[in-house]
């Protein structure tokens, strides 16, 4: 199932997101592509990705739907922020693209990726795993549901292993 | 940096008459500047989360985009979240305005200089990075002007408002976030709000 990105972008269009801010990754690069190409959507590029939880609460004051692309690294930059969503009780929807996984051939990716599940937690956030194509737009839809209807924070960290990417050449010609 | 311009003074008169303003304000003086000019619904003053204002107001700016949006924050928290200028930048929006109350210090902590009080010039980051309009403003005349471009004008706007750095009374808003958001949405969504 290589179509899980286009999966993605359905469910999010069905949760009725409006605003998807991004950092870009190799992993979100097709999902990203379908956001900027929806005229229903504002898809925003942040220069960093602490910039997408303001983002997203802001849309939500508003009576927006948000949602959040990363990669793991980009967690670390968050916890502050996070405490912010905590405070407040905003709905807050991360969609996670994991690195220093299986097989992970940068080694300064491994720290924060395998941090990334304790740091969300830590946070208050809810964990949903996705470790296989199939079962990420489920589990897109269920984080969805629970973000905007029981005002939590959730991130969906989608595996590494689904990804797939192999090595920097294999990265670069994404 | 010459100015005789108290900020309290220069916050009640950009609020002045708001109209349907949507207000975010920073953390540390210029929420409790906002405060002193009359605590309201549609003031989102926030304790925490420095560096972000301007972009809660971007996400909101863009999902109200028949309202008007002014963040109001201080010089040191506008400091931490620059690239969110870059990104305000990119999405242009025409309702949003970014004021700094800018003076030149870290009024919470201990009055310790900031980054403008060596010459970082916030203005010209906001034009560099694609604001439709930015000025710094040092006369309670240009804070008149600058008042009536935050409802009229097409944004995205920033300024730069030079302030005495003074230590004055905290005006304190409410501190539940929680609370904060909920009124805040009831009073821009009504009933509607808590049923989404």
């Amino acid at each position: 199932m290589k179509d899980w990105p286009d999966a993605i972008y359905r469910t999010l269009k069905a949760a009725g997101v409006r605003q998807v801010g991004y950092v870009p990754d190799a992993g979100h690069k097709r999902l990203i592509e379908l956001c900027l190409a929806d005229k229903e959507m504002r898809a925003v590029v942040l220069s960093t990705e602490e910039e997408g939880i303001g983002l997203t609460a802001g849309a939500w004051l508003g009576g927006a739907r948000g949602a959040l692309l990363m990669q793991s690294s980009g967690v670390g930059n968050c916890i502050n922020h996070l405490g912010t969503v905590r405070e407040c009780r905003f709905p807050l929807l991360m969609l996670v693209t994991m690195r220093g996984q299986k097989g992970e051939f940068n080694p300064w990716q491994v720290p924060m990726g395998q941090a990334t599940p304790a740091v969300f937690e830590a946070m208050g956030v809810v964990v949903h795993e996705a470790n296989s194509a199939e079962e990420i737009a489920p589990t897109v839809d269920a984080a969805a549901r629970l973000a905007f209807g029981s005002y939590q924070a959730v991130a969906v960290l989608i595996s590494q292993a689904v990804i797939g990417i192999k090595s920097f050449q294999d990265q670069s010609s994404r | 940096m010459k100015t005789t311009m108290h900020r309290r003074r220069v916050v009640e008169m950009l609020l002045e008459d708001r109209k349907g303003l949507l207000v975010v304000a920073g953390l540390g003086s210029t929420a409790w500047d906002i405060t002193a000019a009359g605590d309201t619904a549609l003031n989102f003053p926030l304790w925490g989360g420095m560096g972000n204002a301007a972009m809660i107001g971007l996400g909101l700016a863009l999902a109200q985009p028949k309202r008007r949006v002014l963040v109001l924050t201080g010089d040191g928290e506008m400091l931490m979240g620059m690239g969110s200028l870059a990104t305000i930048g990119v999405q242009k929006p025409r309702n949003l305005a970014v004021v700094v109350i800018d003076n030149e210090r870290y009024g919470e902590t201990g009055m310790q200089r900031t980054h403008t009080a060596a010459g970082v010039d916030l203005a010209k980051v906001a034009l560099a990075c694609g604001f439709r309009a930015a000025r710094q403003v040092r006369g309670l005349g240009q804070v008149a002007s600058l008042r009536k471009a935050i409802h009229a004008s097409a944004g995205p706007l920033f300024a730069q408002v030079k302030v005495i750095a003074e230590k004055i009374p905290l005006v304190l808003p409410p501190r539940d976030g929680g609370l904060l958001k909920a009124r805040f949405r009831k009073a821009l969504l009504g009933a509607q709000a808590d049923l989404d």
